[in-house]
């Protein structure tokens, strides 16, 4: 069974590859290049699959897993320019697909257990473009 | 870690179409498709999700937002937006122009002029908020 928790943050980010010129950076990039930054109120979804536990009836304690969101993607991200306040975005373009695997990386340890997997992030960077990021099969 | 990573795009387009099966009786048709069925049509505002599937590249993407932008505007947005499906596209002449079947149709196309790295994974339209249509496309 699959169970899952959504977690809002509001960020400000810059995609640009400093290796790369500014056209070439606004050829693949656009306006997500332009460098002073911009935002997004991200949504973050997370799901967590196992077997729920014969005696508290649950796959994850979902205080818990909100307690996991907040200490590792809300409290270090929210209201935070991503390129210059949170590593590894200083080195790394943060692209939805760029955010969604530090999320994955950052979580999964947090969640992972026996009999307990993290199966899903899906990251919304607006209504009309998300990312999904599964286990490997 | 190799791992599957999924870009999906949302898409809007207005159509109007009317479902009426051309082996079938008027009568039949009417109990079928019910008001879906009346004459002249009706239309609905379609939401369209694109789901690409691949490695990311160097850029840190799946795939470049706006080569799918531009696939998606040309093959399907400016075939089908503020268009009458029955009439105005030739892949309905002939066939009931049901979410399914247009599904099918906008695969059927996309994979025709794919340009992209990442492969076509998924389609999902909703012709409302209360339905959805979604297609896996063969790996």
């Amino acid at each position: 069974m699959r169970i899952t928790r959504r977690a809002e943050f509001s960020a400000s980010h810059v995609c640009a590859n400093p290796a790369w010129s500014a056209e070439e950076n606004r050829r693949i990039y656009g306006a997500n290049s332009n460098p002073h930054g911009h935002g997004h109120n991200y949504v973050l979804e997370v799901s967590v699959e196992g077997d729920p536990d014969p005696v508290t009836g649950m796959v994850f304690d979902l205080r818990e897993l909100k307690e996991i969101l907040n200490r590792e993607v809300v409290e270090p991200m929210d209201h935070r320019f991503l390129n210059r306040e949170v590593p590894p975005f200083d080195q790394i373009v943060p692209t939805a697909e760029n955010i969604a695997a530090e999320i994955w990386k950052r979580i999964e340890p947090c969640v992972n257990r026996t009999g307990v997997q993290l199966s899903n992030i899906r990251l919304y960077e607006t209504p009309d473009l998300f990312v999904d990021v599964e286990a490997p099969s | 870690m190799r791992q599957a990573v999924r870009l999906t795009r949302r898409y809007r387009f207005a159509a109007s179409h009317r479902l009426h099966a051309l082996a079938l009786s008027e009568e039949e048709n009417r109990r079928l498709y019910g008001k879906c069925n009346n004459p002249y049509g009706h239309g609905h505002d379609y939401v369209l999700e694109v789901t690409v599937e691949g490695p990311v590249d160097e850029s840190g993407q799946v795939a470049d937002r706006t080569a799918l932008d531009r696939l998606i505007q040309e093959h399907v947005l400016d075939r089908m937006d503020h268009r009458n499906l029955n009439a105005d596209l030739a892949e309905f002449a002939d066939h009931v122009p049901t979410t399914e079947n247009l599904a099918s149709v906008i695969e059927k196309s996309l994979c025709e002029h794919w340009t992209l790295p990442a492969r076509l994974a998924r389609l999902r339209i909703s012709e409302t908020d209360r339905n959805a249509f979604e297609l896996e496309a063969a790996p």
